[in-house]
């Protein structure tokens, strides 16, 4: 699983540092996202998979490669 | 039957029961997505009720919050107050909206909030004593519910645990546009605004760790900082959000798992539930209150529909929330349904910037009565349960429980 973020899109919300903080991270200057790690693996993905789904801002992509 | 329904719905609909949702939802996601509706102040507006449009135009930079435009509709008879048009939101937008929320943004990042976690439980835990302590029946909405959001957002801007009272009042004051005059919100307003710059005085004297004391000397991106009016709208801004919104929401949050106590009793022998339990509660909660109204300021199409510009729409997040194309089984309470893509905190660059905070209050509340009430049930029939007046916040006005 490959992860990108859009940080122009990013409002802040935190949803996904909520749900799986080995993944991701923010700003603190600004609470934009910070991608930790873009190749998770088993057992992160399931919940990197939640993340992507209620990103308010539909701000991360996920492919497989 | 888009639009053509040729008499306007009366907006809000009304529905049967407090945890019911209108019986007209369902056939509006069916057949008439887009769907002319008067509001309380006589004007027209369109609504939406599936969760597809209802997501697109909430985050779509064309339909904006500028309700005050000329020919845009009026929510209600009083032209002041409320969330809509109060005139914090004039004070803000003159500031640049999205200059203000990422000024803001920090403070509402998951670490922050879960930072406050600590200091939420022992608050939380203190209103559940005082509860226990003055017996049952009790109305959780008002021990609970009630002052637990206001403590939250006194802590964040660093005022003292004896003025929290005074918050709360002065909150519900400027929220209740039915149950007050206008003479009374206007007073609350200026009442609240004069503390708040006492406050601000203070602060700047003896600065705190709080919100307050930061953006007191705060800059943004271009060097540019926020001027008292404005620091004072941001404290009026974060108490007209987060307060009624969320005390309300812990009130139908339980209504709905104590109404059918199976739901509960799950919790209770598995509370690893929690989380996904407050996913579902906001998405099931069928009495949110108006929706969110916007502005299009370019002819759009929605659902096969051309709204013209200067369209007013009504987003129905509740009735989106229920959309059988998104939610399996739309109309069952999943307490683990995941993901749960709902709408109650909104969609897109203007969604919820509490909202991590909200969730974690919900998910505290929850915790702790889970852990010092699970015998927790209502004391009176679901059926009695009342819905609050007010026309801008959805809830109970009272949920009276024993254990
Ligand atoms: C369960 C409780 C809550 C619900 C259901 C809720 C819901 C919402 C919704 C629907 C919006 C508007 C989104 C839009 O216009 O598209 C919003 C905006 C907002 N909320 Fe909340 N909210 C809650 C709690 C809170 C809390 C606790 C705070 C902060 C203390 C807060 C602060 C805000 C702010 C500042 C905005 C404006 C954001 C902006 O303009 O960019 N909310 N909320
Ligand atoms: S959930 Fe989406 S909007 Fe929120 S911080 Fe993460 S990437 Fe940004």
């Amino acid at each position: 699983m490959k992860v990108t973020v859009d940080e122009d899109k990013c409002c802040g919300a935190g949803q996904c540092v909520l749900l799986a903080p080995e993944v991701f991270d923010q700003r603190d200057d600004d609470g934009i996202v910070v991608l930790l790690d873009a190749e998770p693996r088993e057992p992160l993905q399931a919940s990197v998979r939640e993340a992507a789904d209620v990103c308010p801002a539909a701000a991360i992509r996920l492919s497989t490669p | 039957m888009n639009q053509e329904n040729l008499v306007p719905l009366r907006y809000p609909l009304s529905a049967k029961g407090a945890l019911e949702p209108p019986a007209e939802w369902a056939e509006l996601r069916e057949r008439c997505p887009v769907a002319r509706v008067r509001l309380p102040s006589g004007d027209e507006a369109s609504l939406l009720t599936r969760y597809d449009d209802v997501k697109m135009v909430l985050s779509d930079p064309r339909c904006t919050r500028r309700l005050d435009a000329e020919d845009a509709a009026r929510i209600s008879e009083s032209e002041s107050g409320g969330v809509f048009n109060a005139p914090m939101a004039t004070a803000l937008y003159s500031a640049g909206q999205q200059r203000w929320r990422m000024m803001l943004t920090k403070w509402f990042t998951a670490k922050r909030v879960n930072a406050l976690k600590p200091g939420i439980v022992a608050m939380t835990d203190r209103l559940v004593d005082e509860m226990i302590e003055s017996g049952h029946p009790a109305d959780i909405k008002a021990r609970v519910g009630f002052p637990l959001p206001v403590w939250v957002i006194c802590d964040l801007l660093g005022v003292p645990d004896t003025d929290r009272d005074r918050f709360a009042r002065w909150s519900d004051m400027m929220l209740n546009l039915t149950r007050y005059g206008q003479t009374e919100i206007d007073a609350a307003e200026a009442e609240f605004g004069a503390y708040l710059t006492a406050h601000l005085d203070m602060k700047r004297a003896d600065p705190g760790e709080d919100l307050l004391s930061s953006l007191l000397t705060a800059t943004d991106a271009d060097g540019a900082g926020l001027t008292d009016i404005q620091l004072v709208a941001t404290g009026q801004a974060l108490l007209v959000a987060g307060h009624e919104t969320t005390a309300n929401m812990i009130g139908k949050m339980l209504a709905m798992l104590l109404s059918e106590r199976r739901r509960w009793e799950r919790l209770v022998a598995d509370p690893s539930l929690v989380r996904t339990a407050v996913e579902e509660a906001l998405r099931f909660d069928a009495n949110p209150g108006f929706g969110m109204p916007r502005y299009v300021e370019q002819n759009i199409e929605v659902a096969e529909t051309l709204l013209p510009r200067g369209t007013t729409v009504v987003c129905s997040m509740a009735a989106a929330n229920r959309d059988e194309n998104t939610f399996a089984g739309a109309d069952e309470m999943t307490l683990d349904r995941s993901p749960n893509p709902h709408l109650a905190f909104g969609s897109g660059p203007h969604s919820c910037l509490g909202q991590s905070l909200a969730r974690t209050e919900l998910q505290t509340v929850l915790e702790v009565l889970l852990r010092r009430l699970p015998t927790l049930e209502l004391a009176v029939p679901a059926e009695e349960l009342r819905r609050v007046e007010g026309l801008v916040v959805g809830g109970l006005r009272e949920l009276p429980v024993r254990w």
